[in-house]
């Protein structure tokens, strides 16, 4: 009897060790793949030229990325500019001057708000954004836009990403143990001076970490960014001009990938330069979440 | 001196109210969007809509519904959040029970659960489909399932680590002390303890899949028809949002509004059901020994 038992536990161990190695190994799977679907392109045309050349004209065999990764970085530090501010604010509320029941609440409030779909954040910035973008360039240059621009995608793009902000700073700011706080109040430091000169200069390296996942989040949104910012490849002048993200390229073209030659291979390329610089970004965040956890 | 305090409160007073203000303007922003949607999809909702398939010309104003989108969405959803759980919690319980809380396996599976999360669907979607081409499989409701599952495994599986670490540790202590074996320890001891976290994560993997377009965009497909075969390619609700918002016909666009409705209104109840379970199925819970 004992020795079914054990082996039962046997096969349940090395069950979930093959499942626990699968896992790890999809992530290179994910980026070897990708990497051998985009080799028909790489492998023709040198690096600089697909990174830093500016002609986008797949009918020609000509493809070139640097408007759209200009374009993506642009949205994405765009959003990030009114999004961390603004979640570093509601963190240290929430963390510091909130009591139980706020917390709680609020808590919910960021978790509804991260579980909406991106069409739905998509079809708010079309209802909302979009308009309010076109009227003030009317107002401020006198401008014709549609209102389909880098500035819609960029304030559509800082809401989706305010509530994974707040969760991982809020996290951070929750790990900071009592008695440091304890111990600056009692030296005869307001509340606001403890945050400032203890919470959060404790809570530095997690902050910039959280601002790096938002980074990461915010350049491989697809949808919402999609929907709002005019996808015309060109690198935008002002923040009222369309502008076309990586994510964007590859959702809006993938119908005719095969038409053309070597069409997919560049889409996939586009995924892997996402995948790349996503991953970068995850990584450096999380080794420095993982060692502020550590050391508290 | 004394002016010099009362400037110094005052800061703090200012100071707490911004932040107080940031707060309850992300809750005014929440209520917002849902306020929208609400007041541009409550007129164009009609109940035929959500029983009907597609007719002829839907997409140029004509008759018909989105059942098919709805029918689409919950297969992929159901489907992949099935798989995502067998894969998921048995990794965790892994980590959590038989490898040592802090050894370097527990820590990599960890971190590699961190990183997939914050891939971005549509690179999940362009992995997928690079697989398809290998595998010669088409655009279908299989293909579909399987890239959101892949999506939806590091979510439940970091919301049941988050769970699982704060089961205490002497309960399986008092477990292994009776002489069962880990596996016995983790399937019938520490899973009931989590049931309603597990349940948790199960809706909010769910609500995720439900809503992702970018991933299903390149593996699902779209189709006018109720999914019948794992073969044949399927609608999804984001996607028939999204295509016909799209449309200039008003009628068309009318119905994208409340489509958004329906899939706003579905993520919501799930959202409430999770919080709901959480919260009755944690009366059984042995908090500390």
């Amino acid at each position: 009897m004992r020795n079914i038992r054990l082996i039962k536990n046997e096969i349940g161990v090395l069950i979930m060790k093959t499942l626990a190695g699968g896992i790890v190994l999809l992530l290179v799977v994910m980026g070897i793949g990708l990497f051998l679907r985009s080799r028909g392109l790489v492998s023709s045309r040198s690096i600089g030229e697909l990174l830093f050349a500016t002609q986008w004209r797949p009918s020609r065999g000509e493809f070139a990325y640097f408007a759209f990764i200009v374009g993506t970085l642009e949205v994405t530090v765009y959003a990030l500019i009114p999004a961390v501010p603004f979640a570093l604010c509601t963190a240290i509320y929430l963390s510091e001057y909130a009591n139980k029941r706020t917390l709680a609440f609020f808590k919910s409030i960021i978790d509804i708000l991260a579980s909406i779909p991106s069409v739905i954040f998509g079809l708010w910035g079309v209802l909302v954004i979009v308009p309010l973008v076109k009227q003030s360039e009317a107002f401020f240059t006198g401008g014709m836009g549609t209102g389909y621009s880098l500035l819609s995608a960029a304030l559509v793009l800082a809401v989706m990403i305010l509530p994974f902000i707040i969760h991982i700073i809020l996290a951070v700011l929750q790990s900071i143990s009592l008695s440091l706080r304890e111990a600056a109040l009692s030296l005869g430091a307001t509340q606001w001076q403890t945050i400032k000169k203890v919470v959060l200069r404790r809570a530095l390296p997690g902050i910039i970490a959280a601002c790096g996942l938002g980074l990461a989040r915010a350049f491989g949104e697809t949808m919402a960014v999609m929907m709002v910012a005019g996808n015309i490849a060109q690198l935008p002048l002002s923040p009222f001009e369309p502008v076309y993200t990586l994510p964007a390229l590859i959702a809006n073209n993938y119908g005719e990938m095969f038409s053309i030659p070597l069409y997919d291979s560049a889409l996939m390329f586009a995924a892997f330069i996402l995948f790349v610089v996503v991953l970068f970004f995850n990584v450096i965040s999380w080794l420095v979440l993982n060692r502020v956890k550590r050391r508290v | 001196m004394d002016s010099r305090k009362k400037t110094m409160l005052l800061k703090e007073k200012i100071i707490k109210n911004c932040m107080c203000f940031c707060a309850f303007f992300l809750a005014g922003l929440l209520v917002f969007i849902i306020v929208v949607i609400l007041a541009k999809g409550l007129p164009a909702l009609q109940l035929s809509m959500l029983v009907q398939t597609p007719k002829g010309g839907f997409y140029t104003g004509g008759e018909g519904g989105i059942l098919n989108a709805i029918a689409g969405s919950l297969c992929i959803a159901v489907g992949a959040t099935v798989i995502a759980f067998f894969i998921g919690i048995p990794i965790v319980l892994f980590i959590n029970v038989h490898a040592k809380k802090h050894s370097i396996l527990a820590g990599g599976i960890r971190f590699t659960f961190n990183v997939l999360w914050g891939i971005p669907s549509i690179v999940y979607g362009a992995f997928g489909f690079t697989c398809m081409v290998f595998l010669g499989l088409k655009a279908s409701l299989l293909a579909g399932i399987m890239v959101i599952a892949l999506i939806e495994i590091p979510i439940l599986a970091r919301a049941v680590d988050e769970v699982l670490q704060h089961v205490p540790a002497e309960l399986s202590s008092a477990a292994a002390g009776l002489g069962a074996t880990n596996g016995e320890v983790a399937w019938k001891v520490i899973i009931r303890q989590v049931t309603p976290g597990i349940i948790t994560a199960v809706l909010l993997a769910f609500s995720r899949g439900i809503g992702d377009a970018a991933a299903v965009l390149f593996t699902a497909g779209f189709s006018d028809y109720l999914p019948e075969s794992l073969l044949q390619p399927v609608a999804t609700l984001p996607l028939a949002i999204f295509f016909q918002l799209g449309s200039p016909f008003p009628r068309v666009q009318n119905r994208a509004y409340a489509s958004a409705l329906v899939l706003t209104i579905m993520v919501l109840l799930i959202s409430v059901a999770a919080r709901y379970f959480s919260k009755k199925l944690s009366r059984h819970r042995i908090e500390n020994i």
